[in-house]
């Protein structure tokens, strides 16, 4: 069921694929704006590297939460899902899912390039997209509970940012970190560690608090 | 006889229970504001290390005691709202919100005015204060959530949501010290150890946070039955009372 609903979420992304590209470009264009208002100093830019690229990441995958649900909410699919006798935890799963393989990873692909403009060395590199490939699905989930909050608000768009990026902190905090780590020469197993652990609980908590704020949403 | 659990859990004889009761929380919170202020500024002696400027703490810590603890007790309510569908729940969790953001802000702002003499910058990114930050920012995001939220129901049951999301970040402040251990000192009061600080600075913070408690008591006492007022606008009791028929 979960993966019913990831082929069907993905087949609507080939169709709209500017949407994804839209995200992907945001995320580029804010990382690439560091350098011109800092400097070009290299120094500068490779101590402020993972920092740069993980908060435009947490920005991008906030920015595309509201399609999460909103154009299902808006033709009446939502509805039905939630009529089905499926489960609804297992529904938002699957979109959430689906939001991460359709923002997450493209983020995840890119960030090694954007890595290099700001000169990083391949260890850190390697580090900085692993953290981001453990840490991006906890923002999709986390994220999955703010858009099923704000579904159909006035302003949501803007309420989303205020709900979500609090949570995103500790994401930020130890992905960030391991690539500060590993630059410094440090054990950054830790970080990962944590990050797993995040995701792991944010895999048994978000979906059942999305479904029970979808319920919220839509009654 | 049987005594009716539920009798003060319907908004109209809470309304007036939480009248009646104002009135002594008003008083005790003077009471020990005025005593709290009175040992913090004249009989805590001055610090050897820190001088005067450590009176601060006879706000500062009780605000930020305060902060973390009605967060928790705003998800409390909000849950127990969520879980049993009681409205009042929901209204007092609404009602601690503005008072426990307020005291997120002043543990801030104290915390600021008493690290530009000590450690000589108004902030530092040291865990503690990040954590207050947040603390602050998952205030603000239950309210401007509710705010948005024009159904009633639906605005306390989406904030019971975020509330109890967001008390997952609680614990997290509070073991940040130990997790991180950065420039921020260690917290001085324990209840396992004997406390690190003389007798009258630790009685002072503790009266000063009696007195923040007191003080929270009575501003959601009075915020719940402005929101009682608010909500039940149309019911017959609100009519009686504005036309002065109850008492």
């Amino acid at each position: 069921m979960i993966w019913w609903i990831v082929k069907r979420d993905l087949l609507l992304a080939m169709r709209r694929r500017s949407d994804v590209l839209t995200t992907l470009f945001f995320f580029i264009i804010v990382v690439s704006l560091f350098p011109l208002g800092v400097g070009p100093e290299p120094n500068i830019l490779r101590t402020m590297a993972s920092g740069v690229v993980w908060v435009a990441a947490l920005l991008a995958s906030m920015l595309s939460l509201g399609r999460m649900f909103s154009s299902d909410y808006a033709d009446g699919t939502l509805e039905q899902m939630l009529l089905s006798p499926v489960s609804l935890a297992a529904l938002v799963t699957g979109k959430a899912i689906s939001h991460w393989l359709v923002t997450g990873i493209p983020l995840v692909l890119m960030a090694p390039i954007l890595g290099i403009q700001y000169d990083l060395p391949g260890d850190a590199l390697l580090v900085l997209t692993l953290s981001l490939l453990l840490g991006t699905p906890v923002l999709s989930l986390i994220g999955a509970i703010g858009a099923a909050l704000t579904l159909g608000l006035r302003g949501g768009g803007v309420l989303v940012s205020i709900l979500v990026l609090p949570l995103y902190i500790p994401v930020l905090i130890f992905g960030t970190g391991a690539v500060e780590a590993s630059s410094a020469g440090m054990e950054f197993g830790a970080h990962f560690s944590i990050l797993g652990a995040f995701l792991l609980v944010s895999i048994v908590f978000s979906p059942w608090a999305t479904a029970a704020s979808l319920r919220i949403s839509m009654s | 006889m049987t005594i009716n659990w539920f009798k003060y859990a319907s908004p109209a004889s809470f309304y007036f229970l939480a009248g009646r009761m104002v009135p002594y929380f008003a008083t005790l919170a003077i009471i020990f504001l005025v005593v709290g202020l009175y040992i913090g500024f004249f009989v805590a002696p001055t610090d050897f290390q820190q001088g005067e400027a450590y009176r601060i703490i006879f706000i500062h810590v009780p605000a930020a005691w305060m902060s973390m603890f009605l967060y928790v007790i705003m998800a409390f309510w909000a849950g127990v709202g969520l879980a049993f569908n009681t409205r009042l729940s929901s209204m007092v969790a609404s009602a601690i919100a503005p008072t426990g953001a307020m005291f997120a802000f002043l543990a801030l702002w104290t915390g600021a005015w008493w690290g530009k003499p000590m450690w000589g910058t108004w902030w530092v990114w040291d865990a503690r204060l990040t954590s207050e930050l947040i603390l602050f920012f998952l205030y603000i995001g239950f309210m401007s959530l509710q705010a948005a939220i024009d159904d009633p129901k639906r605005a306390d049951k989406a904030g019971a949501v975020i509330a109890l999301v967001g008390v997952v970040n609680v614990p997290i402040i509070y073991f940040s010290v130990q997790w991180w251990n950065t420039l921020h000192q260690g917290a001085s009061v324990s209840l396992v150890q004997s406390p690190k600080m003389a007798t009258a600075m630790l009685s002072g913070m503790l009266i000063m946070t009696l007195a923040a408690w007191m003080y929270s008591i009575v501003m959601i006492l009075t915020r719940t039955r402005l929101i009682i007022l608010e909500r039940e606008r149309h019911t017959a009791w609100v009519s009686e009372l504005k036309e002065g028929v109850l008492e």
